[in-house]
């Protein structure tokens, strides 16, 4: 393996914009759901499509139903005259990379990045199965939730976290999204209260899963000279790196995320203090290990993070999640890019200085993005 | 400043109706085993996979590269898998590409592939959608009212599609991994064969194909294998919107543009001169003229008196698709990616008995959706 690259060109996050998360959009179908958020991230900083020299987008057709939804997506920004553009079937987060991996050659100065996940229309439980393996996992049908809770037993089987710690990351979150405009699921209650609740799949409860999600965000990306004269206080991106681990659930220990700590140690996250984290932990059992592996746990392990009600994390400096993560709301392939956006507010509006986003994809968190965030780039 | 970035390694699978022979985690390690070789590396020395594919619907599955990370070697490395439709076997080699040119990565494994023995992929570009013309007859019926277009407009006569049809293929007999190998074609059993979407007969039509292809890609200081490197000259990609009043469907402008950016950076200014070859996405027969013009291999209505003139021919002075093209194998997915490695084959020397002798420069072509996304290389055998 290569040694760890350096950001050879500094590019930051300079405009954010997502639609209201809703549980169903039926009124817009996806290209209508995107036009206002594009309109806004180029609105936000002054800048119209003729200022990006660059577009790439994150989502999938089986959420649509049919082939190329990306295609018509497309007509949400206007691609004339042609641009170059360019997509990926996976969350945004990963189209924001390779967007970003094009700013690094210097050809470009600046890029769009967009994503969108419309749930609504079809049953996600039955269309997620359809992600997993076709040949051994896939005819089983196993839907996320039940993979979650595999995953979530193997935490309580393992001493690392308990149901209250569940519960406590889940009233951290939607108490959190109070705040968040933009929220889904946003609510004040004890982690008591939440443990009165129903298994849906034990040992999760209804508090433990995100919501089912219709929405959309945007990014900006700009380089350089551009970044600055098009925010204020840009964003920069010093690292980011992701990682894949293999499929196959019975083939992976579900109590650590290898990939996150390897890509966290190649973004960098642990070369300075973190005083923010937007995690994208779908499930309240997933953040201990996600904050674990990004080494930004405190030391009474993983599932302890959240138990203490307040900020999960090594000391009183670090806030986890103050958008409400996943858990107010999770648009499919969108929810990752909106982790980046949520971070990046919060270094533009001066409440933080270095913050770490992350990315995740597929069961039990197979796949994962970590992207620094700092409001200062070393010599630039 | 972008770094340079070779291609090292190309391996494709044989092109077949049906691979039943092997699952969609074999048929992709196949291709990619047979890049290693031929860069004479292992799953070990790879820094990144980047994967791509068309519509998951044409093998019924959703976001199929978490199930393949383990057999593509990908596990703990960074993994994309890339959709453009159509062209995305060629985004899919420009985005792995990149991450060489930004030196990011030393050495990327790029994999395209396509099962179309899984599922119908008609069927799968056939799905009502609310508010939008339905695609009933799958992409032969969407293309076939623009090459009436082109005929009209240019004056080109019949025989044109039937020429191409006919050269393509007896290209393919030349390509060991070609899914058609049709000794007897010629123009009389081309046509003879069934009217599909008029003035689209059947053996016009591309088939529908298994397969695979993987190119290793590496920076300078990485490159290996027996055989020379495939430089990167420039590497381009173009979307236009599907509709809009006065869209130019038959020659889009999303291709016009493409070529032009990718030939500034090859210092490319007549293609025709300075290329010694092209590998061009032609699924149906007449989109060789359509795309000689809109890639600027001649001046526009010209295309089809280039074609009729045998200069595209292996023999001509500008061979289009000696491979067979993807009139001859068509595994969608991958039908870009082996634009791009049969280009770099090419200039390595290493395409055998579909050789153009003494190719040094060659384009390599992807389109997708309706004639809307564009991704194009130009590799030389000399380093830029």
């Amino acid at each position: 393996m290569s040694p760890a690259p350096r950001a050879r060109r500094p590019v930051a996050v300079v405009s954010f914009a997502q639609a209201h998360n809703v549980r169903r959009e039926d009124e817009r179908n996806e290209v209508e759901m995107l036009m206002p958020v594009v309109a806004e991230v180029f609105a936000n900083i002054g800048i119209t499509k003729d200022d990006v020299g660059f577009i790439c987008s994150g989502s999938t057709d089986y959420l649509v139903g049919g082939p190329f939804s990306f295609v018509t997506a497309l007509d949400a920004v206007g691609v004339w005259p042609p641009r170059p553009e360019s997509h990926v079937e996976m969350d945004g987060a990963w189209a924001l990379y390779e967007a970003w991996v094009l700013l690094q050659e210097g050809e470009v100065d600046a890029a769009l990045v967009y994503s969108f996940g419309r749930s609504s229309p079809g049953n996600l439980a039955e269309v997620m199965a359809l992600q997993l393996d076709p040949y051994t996992l896939a005819p089983l049908w196993p839907d996320p939730v039940s993979l979650a809770a595999l995953q979530a037993r193997a935490l309580i089987d393992a001493g690392k976290a308990t149901e209250a710690d569940f519960a406590s990351v889940a009233a951290r979150n939607r108490k959190a999204a109070l705040s968040n405009p933009k929220a889904q699921v946003a609510h004040d209650r004890s982690v008591e209260e939440l443990l009165g609740e129903e298994y849906v799949v034990a040992p999760l409860r209804r508090h433990a899963l995100p919501p089912i999600t219709d929405g959309a965000a945007a990014v900006v990306l700009a380089a350089g000279d551009t970044a600055r004269r098009w925010c204020e206080r840009p964003a920069w991106i010093t690292g980011i790196d992701h990682r894949i681990e293999t499929h196959a659930p019975g083939a992976r220990d579900l109590t650590v995320s290898p990939s996150i700590a390897l890509a966290a140690e190649r973004a960098g996250v642990g070369d300075g203090p973190v005083d923010l984290a937007e995690v994208h932990a779908p499930f309240a059992s997933q953040e201990g290990i996600v904050l674990e592996a990004l080494g930004l746990a405190g030391a009474g392990g993983a599932g302890g993070n959240g138990g203490n009600g307040g900020n999960g994390g090594n000391g009183a400096g670090l806030s986890v999640n103050p958008s409400g993560g996943a858990l107010a709301a999770n648009p499919m392939m969108t929810a990752g890019l909106t982790r980046i956006g949520e971070a990046a507010t919060r270094i533009w509006s001066g409440d933080a200085n270095r913050a770490v986003a992350h990315a995740t994809s597929g069961p039990c968190l197979q796949q994962n993005l970590v992207c620094v965030l700092d409001a200062a780039w070393e010599g630039a | 400043m972008a770094d340079r970035c070779a291609v090292i390694g190309v391996g494709q699978t044989h092109l077949r109706a049906k691979r039943e022979d092997v699952s969609i985690p074999g048929l992709v390690r196949e291709a990619a085993l047979r890049a290693l070789a031929d860069a004479e590396l292992t799953f070990a020395d790879i820094d990144a996979v980047v994967i791509g594919k068309a519509p998951d619907m044409f093998e019924g599955v959703m976001m199929p590269e978490l199930s393949l990370a383990a057999a593509l070697g990908a596990v703990s490395k960074p993994m994309m898998r890339v959709h453009t439709a159509g062209s995305v076997g060629g985004s899919t080699a420009l985005v792995a590409a990149h991450l060489i040119a930004s030196g990011i990565h030393r050495r990327v494994l790029t994999v395209a592939y396509e099962k179309q023995s899984d599922s119908d992929a008609m069927w799968a570009l056939s799905v009502p959608q609310p508010f939008a013309a339905p695609l009933l007859a799958g992409a032969g019926g969407y293309f076939a009212p623009h090459i009436r277009a082109y005929m009209r407009r240019s004056g080109a006569p019949d025989h044109i599609g039937r020429m191409v049809a006919v050269k393509d293929r007896r290209n393919a007999l030349k390509n060991p991994y070609a899914h058609l190998h049709l000794e007897d074609i010629d123009m009389k059993m081309v046509e003879e064969s069934i009217m599909l979407w008029d003035p689209l007969r059947y053996l016009e039509a591309c088939p529908s194909s298994d397969g695979a292809a993987a190119m290793v890609l590496a920076a300078e200081d990485a490159v290996s294998g027996a055989y020379p490197p495939a430089w990167v000259h420039g590497m381009a990609m173009r979307s236009e919107p599907t509709m809009f009043a006065g869209r130019d469907q038959v020659n889009p402008q999303a291709g016009r543009d493409c070529a032009a950016d990718v030939y500034r950076q090859a210092g490319i200014t007549d293609p025709r001169a300075d290329l010694d070859m092209a590998e061009v996405y032609v699924p149906f027969s007449w989109y060789e003229p359509m795309w000689l013009e809109n890639l600027g291999f001649c001046p526009e209505g010209e295309g089809w008196k280039l074609t009729e003139s045998g200069a595209t021919a292996l023999d001509g002075d500008i061979p289009w698709n000696a491979s067979g093209g993807v009139l001859s194998s068509n595994p969608i997915g991958a039908s870009g990616m082996l634009r791009f490695l049969e280009a770099a084959m090419q200039v390595r020397g290493q395409a055998g008995e579909h050789q153009v002798e003494g190719a040094r420069r060659a384009l390599g072509h992807a389109y997708g959706g309706g004639s809307q996304f564009f991704a194009m290389w130009v590799v030389g055998s000399d380093k830029p």
